[in-house]
């Protein structure tokens, strides 16, 4: 391919901009989060994850250099080997706290939960790319679609990992309504759904629906969920308008929060840096996502469009059940607040997601 | 690109997107609301919790599970332990808070801040047991001085209680703080730093069941740490209680007749395979690995020479010596290498080749049969069967027998002794087998070792016509409602490869052994109960050929192991026997009382027993009458 100049003419400064400044905040709260109280070896957390943000900044700008449009041929064996290292994480993987999520290679684990959220997007914007039309999507034509999407989703839900699971449901869903469904098609679906619900909570085991339960209310569990829930409440609140000050947190010096540099890492943020804090994040976050959005508007082929709008759909997904769940709107599930919970594979599989966003909205003009 | 150019008309996507923004602005100012009500809002209450880190949880252990023997007679429970707790975050000044404690409980406050010091790091939210198990006076003490004692509390926490000091000490085992390796395995999941989980026998085997639900309380706190509010709360559950097999008093009995001799006692009935006793000599008082030992009294007990952190009754083996001839006859018998009238003449040795093998009595026994053979255990009788069995035939009817792996009961560590084959020699040394090897092994010495639960299974198949059961200890648990969970027993783990007609033979060399006068356990002779039994004197070192020093010259520890397997009565046995007597010499004079007092108290308190149903239900009759 011929270098062409209009590359850099229209390269998405805005994009990485926004980008930079989440992965900034994500490097004050995470630095809150493993150094105030704790022992020295959740320092080494904090040196670990720059190494992963600057393999994400790597594996960014690797994902806009090549013409997104070669994903679109791509997918099909990106899919399958994501799902093939979904078998191996249920056949091979590593046991930790119960659950079997990650992969070895040598010295580094990944997480190829986090990386299968991308190959759905990628073989359901291919496959909607071509069979889309104004009329709306029938029922036989969302066969191979649910399939694509049922297949991984059972396969975390086996790790299990019910967190990533529906988030896979939810990227695919998204997707999948805002490429039309036809009318009576969608109402199908959704009296089929309504039905299907109570018999599966029929045949569910009794220690089934208790675990179900306590998902959608934690104060079922007030020595678990729940009290993690309290104290994040307290953390967030205690926090007020201005904050209590950068590493001046106190619910999350002393352990009273679990996870506090994972899922509950948006509540020592709002701890120390308040109501303005908190809001300047969520405002952050909710322009990178109108951002992505414009990038879809900016797109001329149906493909690049549904990447974008399935990557955005991904990005916006995890912020809302984060931190919905963290102020207590939301069930507790393990799902990584974007570009700021630590974490290897999410940093980078989020980074990747952001540089194809960048290649599309960068080679917009290449319409043919 | 073409199938795009087909579809290029994607305006219609892109009135869509501006339904998505909007959604996207409708969620984030659904989150954007939440955070002004958390944050602006309730700020003040939530400001207020924070203060303190007000809301703390506090873990309630659940109760374990009772143990009981067979009959109900409580053996194992928890008694309440009163733990000195700090949380220093609610202890300003610490410095002075200690001393004033240190004073009220009489302990120097060295030893106090000690504790302190070895917690560094953890959050000064959670509490710190400072010393555990104090003493009512200091309890009383610490209530009466609350009040000038921020962060100080006292815990009330169950902690086991082995009723019987050593009783069934290695049958019930013992807890002891989970290890940072068991915590990491699944096998421990849920369970937390300092933890007591079962570490030997049934406390081990049967964690899950006895280890109930720990509960749990949020509490808020005042500023002194004081609890101002339960907020939320989940009980304990409390874990199954386990009726054992084995029969108190019986028990008592088998550890009572080791007293401190090394060795084991174990006795089963015979129909089911319920261990009625197993005692094993030297044991240990529990109570100490709860309460947490020094390292002198955790050093005397495992460098103690009679180990008593061994299990002697499944862990240790020994040679079967003159026991394993049971086997030998009946093999003989089965293959047609002998039968009932074949006969020997015992000069009180044996020529094998250039070699002499000996009998046991210097001066033989004359002509001897089968019968006579086993009732007087006349070497040289087995030494010729043996042989033309040779090791691979012995080795089979060994193994039918249930020797040379583990009886499979439910406890951990068991031995699974040794049967000796050509194979297997040939396999471990190199060597071929040698044929006067078979001789040795024929009269249960050489390679062969066996567990005294195994020699007690063989026994009691006998008693109970071949039939082997698997040898169990939990009668039954009952959750803390008392409704069953589990039953153990009715598992049968084989049938020995044998003709009533041997069996009869064999049986009346073992009644013989006791109710001759020749036998050699004559000693064991009960009147009015029908023992059936076979002493065992297992060398513990090779005898040198020309070796005339008697056994009772010996050092201690060459001193031969003595056996006794028995079963009682013999037409429909009530009980099994197997009883080792480390070093004890002879398994006539030492191990067969030890049977014959232990089947005594059995059928003794047995048959009270039933009188007493008897006369009970005779009294609740004659109650009735006055009624009337």
């Amino acid at each position: 391919m011929m270098f062409d100049r209009r590359l850099v003419q229209y390269f998405d400064w805005g994009l990485l901009i926004l980008t930079l400044s989440v992965l900034g905040i994500g490097l004050v709260a995470l630095y809150s989060a493993v150094t105030a109280g704790t022992p020295t070896l959740q320092k080494s957390l904090y040196f670990k994850q720059l190494i992963w943000y600057f393999a994400g900044l790597v594996m960014m700008v690797f994902s806009f250099v090549f013409n997104y449009k070669t994903l679109d041929r791509w997918a099909p064996v990106i899919y399958i080997g994501c799902i093939c290292l979904l078998i191996g994480v249920l056949l091979f993987g590593k046991y930790v706290g119960g659950s079997k999520r990650w992969l070895s290679f040598g010295s580094v684990s990944i997480q190829p939960s986090e990386l299968v959220k991308i190959a759905v997007i990628l073989i359901l914007a291919r496959y909607y790319a071509r069979h889309a039309n104004d009329r709306g999507l029938t029922l036989r034509e969302l066969f191979t679609p649910l399939f694509l999407t049922v297949l991984p989703f059972f396969l975390i839900v086996r790790q299990p990992d019910l967190g990533t699971a529906m988030l896979v449901l939810l990227i695919a869903g998204s997707i999948t309504v805002f490429v039309k469904i036809e009318r009576r098609s969608f109402i199908y679906l959704l009296t089929a759904g309504s039905v299907s619900v109570p018999l599966v909570w029929f045949l569910l085991k009794g220690y089934q629906k208790q675990r179900i339960l306590t998902f959608l209310d934690p104060d079922r569990d007030p020595l678990g969920a729940g009290y993690h829930i309290i104290q994040s409440k307290i953390a967030i609140g205690s926090g007020m308008i201005f904050g209590k000050g950068f590493l001046k947190g106190t619910q999350n010096a002393l352990s009273f929060l679990p996870e506090h540099h994972t899922d509950f890492i948006f509540s020592v943020l709002a701890e120390e840096w308040g109501f303005a804090g908190s809001l300047f994040t969520l405002l952050v976050f909710l322009i990178l996502i109108i951002w992505g959005l414009s990038v879809a508007h900016g797109c001329r082929d149906p493909f690049g469009i549904i990447l974008s709008v399935g990557i955005t759909a991904m990005i916006f997904w995890q912020v809302f059940i984060n931190i919905g769940m963290v102020m207590g709107l939301m069930p507790v599930v393990g799902v990584p607040l974007p570009f700021i919970s630590y974490g290897g594979s999410s940093v980078v599989s989020l980074m990747i997601c952001i540089g194809i966003l960048m290649n599309i909205s960068m080679r917009r003009f290449m319409f043919e | 690109m073409r199938k795009y150019l087909n579809t290029t008309d994607s305006d219609w996507y892109k009135q869509r997107l501006t339904g998505v923004i909007f959604c996207a602005i409708a969620a984030f100012l659904i989150l954007i609301s939440r955070l002004f009500y958390l944050q602006v809002i309730e700020r003040e209450e939530y400001g207020r919790l924070s203060q303190n880190n007000c809301i703390r949880l506090q873990t309630i252990d659940p109760q374990r599970g009772l143990i009981f023997d067979r009959n109900g007679n409580l053996l194992v429970d928890n008694r309440p332990s009163f733990d000195l707790c700090i949380t220093l975050k609610d202890a300003k000044p610490v410095e002075q808070t200690i001393e004033k404690l240190a004073r009220h409980i009489q302990v120097p406050v060295e030893e106090l801040m000690s504790k302190i010091a070895t917690e560094k790091g953890i959050s000064s939210y959670k509490p710190i047991v400072l010393k555990s198990d104090i003493g009512r006076d200091a309890l009383a003490a610490i209530e009466v001085h609350k009040f000038d004692l921020p962060g100080v509390e006292v815990n009330v926490k169950p902690l086991r209680n082995y009723i019987n000091k050593k009783c069934a000490a290695h049958l019930i085992g013992y807890l002891s703080q989970i290890s940072t390796d068991e915590l990491k395995s699944p096998k421990y999941q849920g369970y937390s730093r300092g933890d007591f989980i079962g570490k030997f026998g049934v406390e081990k085997t049967f964690e899950q069941f006895l280890n109930g639900r720990p509960g749990g309380r949020q509490v808020e706190v005042n500023a002194n740490g004081q609890v101002v509010r339960i907020l939320k709360m989940v009980d304990a559950q409390p874990g199954h209680n386990i009726y054992l097999t084995i029969v108190e008093d019986v028990q008592k009995k088998a550890e009572e007749l080791l007293g401190d001799r090394a060795g084991a006692v174990v006795a089963m009935e015979p129909r089911t395979g319920g261990i009625l006793a197993m005692a094993s000599s030297p044991a240990f008082d529990q109570n100490i690995f709860v309460s947490g030992m020094s390292h002198e009294e955790w050093d005397s007990l495992n460098s103690n020479p009679f180990r008593p952190m061994t299990n002697k009754a499944i862990q240790g083996e020994y040679p079967p010596a003159s026991t394993y001839k049971i086997v030998t006859a009946i093999a003989g018998l089965e293959e047609g290498v002998i039968n009932e009238n074949t006969e020997f003449y015992c000069p009180g040795h044996y020529r094998f080749g250039d070699r002499v093998f000996h009998c046991w009595k210097r001066g033989g026994h004359g002509y001897v049969n089968v019968v006579k053979a086993l009732a007087q255990s006349c070497d040289v009788f087995f030494y010729p069967g043996g042989e033309k069995l040779g090791v691979d035939r012995l080795a089979f009817y060994a193994k039918a027998c249930g020797l040379g792996s583990s009886t499979g009961i439910c406890l951990d560590h068991e031995s699974p002794g040794l049967i000796p084959t050509a194979a297997w020699k040939k396999l471990r040394t190199g060597v071929p087998w040698q044929a006067g090897e078979t001789l040795s092994i024929s009269i249960g010495q050489g390679y062969n070792l066996a567990t005294p639960l195994q020699m007690l299974c063989l026994t009691s198949a006998i008693g109970n016509n071949g039939t082997r059961h698997l040898p169990f200890i939990v009668k039954k648990i009952e959750t803390a409602a008392g409704e069953t969970v589990f039953e153990g027993g009715g598992q049968i783990a084989g049938q020995i490869p044998v003709s009533k007609k041997t069996l009869d033979i064999v049986k009346k060399g073992l009644w013989a052994v006791v109710n001759n006068v020749r036998g050699t356990a004559s000693i064991a002779k009960i009147d009015g109960i029908d023992i059936c039994g076979k002493t065992g004197t297992a060398q513990v070192i090779g005898r040198k050929k020309n070796d005339n020093t008697k056994d009772e010259d010996r050092l201690d520890h060459f001193k031969s192991h003595a056996w006794f397997v028995a079963y009682a009565p013999s037409s429909d046995p009530q009980i099994a026997v197997a009883v080792l007597v480390e070093h004890g010499e002879h398994g006539s004079s030492a191990a067969a009382p030890v049977a014959k007092e232990l089947i005594k108290t059995y059928l003794l308190k047995e048959a009270s027993g039933k009188s007493e149903l008897v006369r009970n239900s005779g009294n609740g009759t004659r109650e009735k009458i006055p009624r009337l």
